[in-house]
């Protein structure tokens, strides 16, 4: 019974911290519906901020007030205003990608700005390591008491707050149609913001309280913390708080009971405890009804204006082809200065741009056209990877264990398409991320996947007599490998279930009205998707000739989805440009110091806060306005030629379809 | 019950007292767009106090973006709208709601996630006060009989019909001074429709103003004494019922009893491509 409490108590504060950041994320999900994935990040800042300012002599109660009352309420509500106030209507996939971006691009910016914090003292009400008494001669600390003890009483508060018809209605109300609760007389931008800042709070708290817990101040150990706070939240159906509570301690302590329990040592202990949140997420999405398909849309949404299209307007004929012609030059003379100009180590780069892309494919064709959420995309391709490598030890040629790689990497996206089927939006991105962390903690550590940190070595192709060993001739290959793969999904994008996947995107109800399997077209997406994927990782594992699981982790996933979406997430194209500029960033990145090591990081997580104004992505934005300008310039020169203005007709009628650049 | 109405109603009304003089709501020049498109080119209209205006158009004349212009969920691009005597032109959606100006918008316009009574009861404490939501409530529910009946069902569960008579409800649980209704008789039963119509009759005679968008003109004629007639954006003919009669026969002609010989259909628009959209912002 002693060795069972002395398993069982120290996980309650574990689980009190997982609770208090599921109950923040339940409080701003109930109140505006995003899914606040930057909740990690502004728990990391805040305390980050604490034990900066305890380092430097604050007293402990200023710097509280200081990290937790004031900062991270403040932050809270900044998103809130700049950023989420403008999702409120939108769809799942608009309301994730900014939440990815700041959960990347916060703690780049804290730690460029205020650096890192190596150490967190954090007598913050009772002496952290201070044994107070034993229970069952477990010895309990008074940061476990405090943590404890602080937790029980604010998620109490906030649920009697919640359960109070005033405010409870109100939130409620503004989550499922803003401009409806203003009707009825509801302040719904003060409550929505009032809901940012407490949940803030609370993800403030969760820091500060958590830090003792974690020697080390690392954004990464705030993420896994994320995640089982979201496990916890999906116990609660995103709904109850009670219920998260007790998920969220249930959850600890059965963490520690595993640990405990099971013989250590094993991949079965080391594996099961992390992965544990994990599988309890996955069951929780799966059986909860809370997150089936078909949730409520907004029923004023028509007042927003129309959606930007999705397609690049038809454009003028001149312009048409000179935009062909000026990305054709630009291509080719890439290709070209690689080849021949650059030095070694950017031939690299431009190659690893390259195989990028491929993977970077897999996104546009899953999210960018059939609008699924995926975040396990890099797991896929580390599936592709850790198969050729796999293969190319048993003396299977590498060419074909790419190829091999790719067919794993599909049957697997089928295996994880099957459960997210009744699932909707984010609880499809949420299942998918628990796959991930699935893989980055069990599937890949043993010796017949991805053989843990020591990894595998993937050697260069040799087909027939060619060999791909030299840098050029494995670009070609890379680059021959894309061009088949960026056209087959053009293809695929312009035949039928192109449109089908069009359809899915745009109302999975109404394409199941007009006879699309749904279901089916799911499993396809994901299995395509995963193939493309996976030949894309076996590509990178043969590019770099040495692999280990952590190359593919989850947050790869996450930085994907984010830079595609924020460079381009619907042409194939925009996988191109966001493989190559990702490449090309991350090497000029490398060459500053140190503190800008997650400068790459920051850019892109900026940029997926414009995916709220601009869903087609920054650079498609981009290129749409100077196709506008140069259109006008065009008529301008045209007229001015005393042509008739009847091509400027046709140009102007355009535009009014497109719904772009005005 | 006009005296329990103008209780609840005082509750609302926050305040210096109303400025007597022009007619309760007032639009001039109003324009308004959806991003590129644009909806209203200059709409100028008025509704005088305790009056019942129906605001009448073809599809796509922009009389729900005159509504929702109203109550500020579409923010005009250019001219005035005047309650009261007050430019509530850039006012927030929930302070004009709260002025007294309630707008019943078109389709299935309820909180699908909270139950009948909590649909109600969110408007009645927002817009009334936690004093008077009871009575509120229950005034609601003896006017709407069979919405007593579903008090505690989600509203996303009851019928299209049911939701239709929940939002107007909802717009009506603090009498209003002005109440905007949009399609009121869509998807309804011809009896519900008579049923609605009668509900609309008895706030009037309470003395709530009306602004009614119908497409059911029979019935919306019948109980307003004043017209507006939108044609793409613009106001084609406004003034009492019986002036913008021959107006509205010709601007929008009711469907022929009897079908005209093969190919010709006087109801079909002239231009080949069909619904002529929303005209092109300059």
């Amino acid at each position: 019974m002693a060795l069972f409490f002395s398993y069982l108590l120290p996980g309650i504060p574990y689980g009190c911290a997982y609770a208090l950041m599921a109950a923040g994320l339940v409080l701003t999900y109930r109140a505006s519906g995003v899914f606040n994935l930057a909740f990690g990040a502004q728990a990391y800042v805040s305390a980050l901020l604490f034990s900066i300012a305890v380092q430097h002599g604050w007293p402990v109660w200023a710097a509280f007030v200081m990290a937790v009352v004031l900062a991270s309420p403040a932050l809270g509500l900044a998103m809130e205003r700049l950023l989420f106030r403008y999702t409120r209507t939108s769809g799942p996939l608009v309301k994730l990608v900014p939440a990815l971006g700041l959960l990347i691009a916060i703690p780049s910016v804290t730690q460029m700005i205020i650096g890192t914090a190596t150490r967190l003292p954090s007598p913050l009400v009772l002496q952290p390591w201070q044994v107070y008494f034993h229970i069952a001669s477990t010895a309990v600390s008074g940061e476990e008491l405090s943590t404890t003890v602080v937790t029980v009483v604010v998620v109490g508060a906030l649920a009697v707050v919640m359960r109070s018809r005033a405010v409870g209605l109100r939130m409620r109300s503004v989550v499922e149609s803003p401009r409806m609760a203003e009707l009825a007389g509801v302040r719904a931008d003060r409550t929505s913001a009032g809901a940012w800042a407490l949940s803030s709070l609370f993800a403030g708290l969760a820091g500060v309280l958590l830090a003792p817990i974690y020697s080390q101040v690392s954004s990464s150990d705030f993420t896994a913390l994320l995640v089982a706070a979201i496990a916890a939240a999906a116990i609660g159906g995103f709904e109850s708080l009670p219920l998260t509570l007790a998920g969220g301690i249930g959850l600890g302590v059965a963490q520690e009971l595993i640990a405990g329990y099971l013989p250590s040592g094993s991949i079965l202990s080391s594996g099961l405890r992390p992965a544990f949140p994990f599988a309890v997420l996955a069951v929780a999405l799966v059986a909860r009804r809370t997150f089936r398909r078909g949730a409520a849309r907004d029923p004023m949404a028509s007042c927003d204006p129309p959606a930007p299209a999705f397609r690049p307007p038809a454009r003028m004929t001149e312009v048409a082809v000179g935009s062909r012609v000026f990305s054709a030059v630009v291509a080719s003379l890439l290709v070209a200065a690689t080849l021949a100009l650059v030095p070694g180590n950017w031939e690299f780069v431009f190659t690893f741009g390259i195989v990028l892309s491929i993977v970077f494919l897999s996104i546009t064709l899953l999210t960018g056209m059939g609008g699924q959420i995926s975040l396990c995309q890099a797991t896929f391709a580390g599936a592709g990877a850790l198969t050729a490598g796999q293969l190319a030890m048993h003396a299977v040629p590498i060419g074909l264990g790419i190829l091999l790689g790719g067919v794993l990497a599909a049957a697997l996206g089928a295996v994880v398409a099957l459960p997210t089927l009744r699932l909707g939006g984010i609880a499809v991105g949420l299942l998918t991320l628990s796959f991930a962390l699935l893989a980055d903690n069990v599937l890949f550590l043993y010796p017949w996947s991805g053989n843990g940190a020591s990894g595998l070595t993937v050697p260069r192709p040799q087909v027939g007599g060619v060999s791909f060993a030299g840098s050029s001739a494995f670009f070609w290959l890379a680059l021959g490998f894309l061009v088949v793969l960026g056209v087959a999904v053009k293809l695929l994008q312009g035949g039928t279930t192109g449109r089908e996947l069009a359809a899915l995107r745009g109302s999975e109800r109404a394409a199941a009205a007009v006879g699309i399997d749904v279901r089916r077209l799911r499993i396809v997406a994901f299995t395509l998707s995963a193939a493309i994927a996976g030949v894309g990782g076996a590509l990178y594992g043969s590019l770099v000739q040495s692999i280990s699981p952590n190359d593919f982790n989850y947050q790869f996933s996450l930085v994907y989805v984010v830079v595609v979406a924020a460079v381009g997430v619907y042409s194939v194209a925009g996988a191109v440009e966001a493989g190559v500029l990702y490449a090309v960033l991350m090497q000029l990145v490398s060459t500053m110091s140190g503190r800008f090591s997650s400068l790459l990081a920051l850019i892109f997580g900026l940029a997926a806060l414009t995916y709220v104004r601009h869903p087609e992505g920054v650079v498609a934005y981009g290129k749409s306005w100077v196709l506008d300008r140069a259109e006008q310039l065009t008529r301008h020169l045209q007229r001015g030629a005393g042509r008739p203005g009847g091509l400027a007709t046709v140009g102007g009628r355009r535009r009014q379809h497109s719904g772009t650049g005005s | 019950m006009t005296g329990a109405t103008a209780a609840v109603r005082s509750e609302a009304v926050a305040g210096p007292a109303p400025r007597r003089s022009g007619p309760l709501l007032e639009l001039r020049d109003v324009e308004a767009s959806y991003g590129p498109y644009r909806a209203l080119f200059g709409v100028s209209f008025t509704v005088p106090e305790g009056s019942a205006v129906a605001l009448v158009g073809s599809n796509g004349a922009g009389k729900s973006t005159v509504a929702r212009v109203i109550s500020g969920l579409v923010r005009a691009s250019a001219g005035v709208v005047r309650y009261e005597g007050r430019d509530i032109t850039r006012w927030p959606a929930w302070r004009i709601a709260r002025a007294g100006v309630a707008h019943a918008p078109e389709g299935r316009s309820v909180f699908a996630s909270l139950t009948v009574e909590e649909n109600l009861l969110l408007a009645a404490r927002a817009l009334g006060g936690a004093r008077v939501e009871g009575e509120a409530l229950d005034r609601a529910f003896g006017e709407f009989g069979r919405l007593a009946e579903h008090r505690r069902q989600l509203a996303g569960t009851l019928s299209g019909g049911e939701q239709r008579m929940l939002s107007l409800a909802k717009a009506m649980v603090v009498a209003p001074r002005l109440l905007v209704v949009d399609e009121v008789s869509l998807g309804l039963a011809p009896a519900v429709v008579d049923e609605v119509f009668g509900l609309l009759r008895a706030i009037r005679r309470r003395g709530t103003s009306l602004l009614m968008v119908e497409q059911h003109l029979d019935q919306v004629l019948s109980m307003a004494d004043r017209a507006v007639v939108l044609v793409r954006g613009r106001v084609a003919a406004e003034g009492e019922v019986a002036d913008v009669q021959p107006a509205i026969a010709r601007l929008l002609p009711a469907r022929p009893a009897r079908p005209e010989p093969e190919g010709v259909d006087p109801s079909a628009p002239q231009q080949p491509g069909g619904d002529p959209g929303w005209p092109e912002v300059e």
